[in-house]
């Protein structure tokens, strides 16, 4: 008995002050003008799990939260110029550009937000990268970027960029379902000799501290990001491993398709939030 | 606070490769949740418990739990303070947490230190490479003799 009050006093404790939720009170707002979506009423993935999601943006210290709100000041944006001048650039053997093809960048608006996909032959959930290779590689005979390539983390900045105050909507019916399933399946798999699953940490934990690290719910909306940590761009991909291999296990591989399924139901997770274009975190 | 972590990290490489005693993982005698006996036979080292508690590569429990006696920085919330937990729980009890908490709270998020699988795609540390074969437990038995010792005596 004394036990039980003991745990339920702790509950308590818990479920109180010392259980540091996103900051309340504060809106993205970038650049003093475009306010972004970042807390949005759960959607159906997670309807029965949270009243709503949030972006990462709202677990990260002030500082941190202000070099995303001014476009000079988020040290990803940089790379976004340096992409511009790549979708400018020839490559490869048909003597074509990104241009030659889109235009000017500016169409790619909602790409981002409707990310992972099926493919246009409709056998495969492609990512961003996935697409962007399909375009080297099929379109323009040039050679296919490594997922975390420069080239590559710099394009995808630039293409979400394209799609920053538009809500993340992935299509999870009809062919795509398989995939969300199998996606599923991995965010509540307990992997590695610390056993623990996507859902442990951003699930169960949310709002907590792990160490030093105040725990989000792992929402997609911000990338790919400017980590800090880092000192540059990382993608969903590279992302997943990371935390996967901090629960001492075995990780996928960047653009594996068990990653590919992953990004699909992570990122319905999240649906209705904003895409920020380059998010900054720790 | 140095004072405390000094002496207890010269303990950990005078004893830290020293063959870890005490029955297998699998051979432990289990007592409901508690683990009555020693897994070492003999008394634990507090202050050694206090360091592998408070260091990464060991226990890191602190990464979970506040503990208010040690000096670990960025003490974690994710599990109950352990404060006064020598006074919730017996000796038995706390090994039997410590060896494997999931005897003790069904599904929970705190990692079994004694034991050796079966896991689900097992690393090699933190590489993110495949384990190279079976893994030792997280804590040997000494360590966790160690814990518990310092377990018991976080008393209010
Ligand atoms: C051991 C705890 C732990 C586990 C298990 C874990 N993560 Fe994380 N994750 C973190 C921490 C800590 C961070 C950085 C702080 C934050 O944003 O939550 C993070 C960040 C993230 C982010 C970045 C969020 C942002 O806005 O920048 C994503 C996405 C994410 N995790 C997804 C996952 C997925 C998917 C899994 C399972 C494959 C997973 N995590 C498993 C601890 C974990
Ligand atoms: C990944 C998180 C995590 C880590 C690491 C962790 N614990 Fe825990 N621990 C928990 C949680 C969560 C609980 C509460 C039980 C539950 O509800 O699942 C708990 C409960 C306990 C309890 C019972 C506390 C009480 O007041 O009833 C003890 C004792 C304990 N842990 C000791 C330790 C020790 C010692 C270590 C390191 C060797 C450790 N824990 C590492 C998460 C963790």
């Amino acid at each position: 008995m004394k036990r039980r009050m003991g745990l339920v006093a702790i509950a308590a404790l818990l479920a109180g002050s010392a259980f540091a939720d996103p900051v309340e009170g504060v809106d993205l707002v970038i650049n003093g003008d475009e306010t972004l979506v970042i807390r949005a009423p759960a959607p159906p993935a997670v309807s029965d799990i949270f009243d709503e999601v949030y972006s990462g943006w709202l677990y990260r210290d002030e500082a941190t939260r202000a070099m995303e709100e001014d476009d000079f000041d988020n040290p990803g944006m940089v790379f976004v110029d340096q992409a511009l001048d790549t979708w400018a650039a020839e490559d490869g053997s048909e003597g074509k550009s990104c241009a030659s093809c889109h235009q000017g960048i500016e169409s790619m608006a909602g790409v981002r937000a409707g990310m992972p996909k099926m493919n246009a032959a409709g056998d495969d959930l492609w990512s961003l990268e996935n697409f962007i290779n399909n375009c080297r590689t099929n379109r323009m005979g040039a050679e296919a970027w490594g997922w975390n390539s420069p080239e590559m983390l710099n394009m995808t900045a630039a293409i979400s960029l394209q799609s920053r105050g538009l809500p993340v909507a992935v299509e999870t019916d009809g062919p795509a379902h398989d995939w969300w399933e199998k996606g599923k399946e991995i965010y509540y798999t307990r992997y590695g000799q610390l056993e623990l699953s996507c859902a442990n940490c951003h699930e169960q934990n949310n709002g907590r501290y792990i160490r030093s690290d105040h725990l989000s719910q792992g929402q997609l909306s911000g990338f790919p990001v400017y980590r800090l940590k880092n000192a540059g761009l990382v993608s969903i991909h590279n992302r997943f491993k990371g935390c996967i291999r901090d629960t001492r296990a075995e990780t996928y591989k960047e653009g594996s398709p068990e990653f590919r399924a992953l990004e699909l139901y992570v990122a319905s997770r999240g649906a209705g939030l904003d895409v920020e274009g380059v998010g900054v975190r720790h | 606070m140095m004072q405390r972590i000094w002496p207890a990290a010269a303990v950990l490489i005078s004893f830290g490769c020293a063959a870890a005693a005490g029955p297998a993982p699998d051979d432990v005698a289990w007592d409901g949740s508690a683990v009555d006996a020693s897994l070492t036979g003999t008394p634990g080292d507090p202050e050694n418990g206090a360091a592998v508690m408070s260091s990464r590569a060991d226990g890191n429990c602190v990464a979970c739990h506040v503990v208010s006696s040690l000096s670990a920085d960025f003490q974690g919330n994710v599990g109950p303070s352990l404060d006064g937990v020598g006074d919730r729980w017996s000796e038995a009890e706390l090994r039997g947490i410590v060896i494997d908490a999931k005897h003790t709270f069904d599904g929970t998020v705190m990692p079994s230190f004694y034991k050796t699988g079966p896991y689900i795609r097992p690393g090699d540390a933190f590489t993110g490479k495949a384990a190279d074969g079976p893994l030792p437990p997280l804590l040997n038995a000494s360590q966790v003799e160690d814990v518990v010792a310092y377990l018991v005596t976080l008393k209010e």
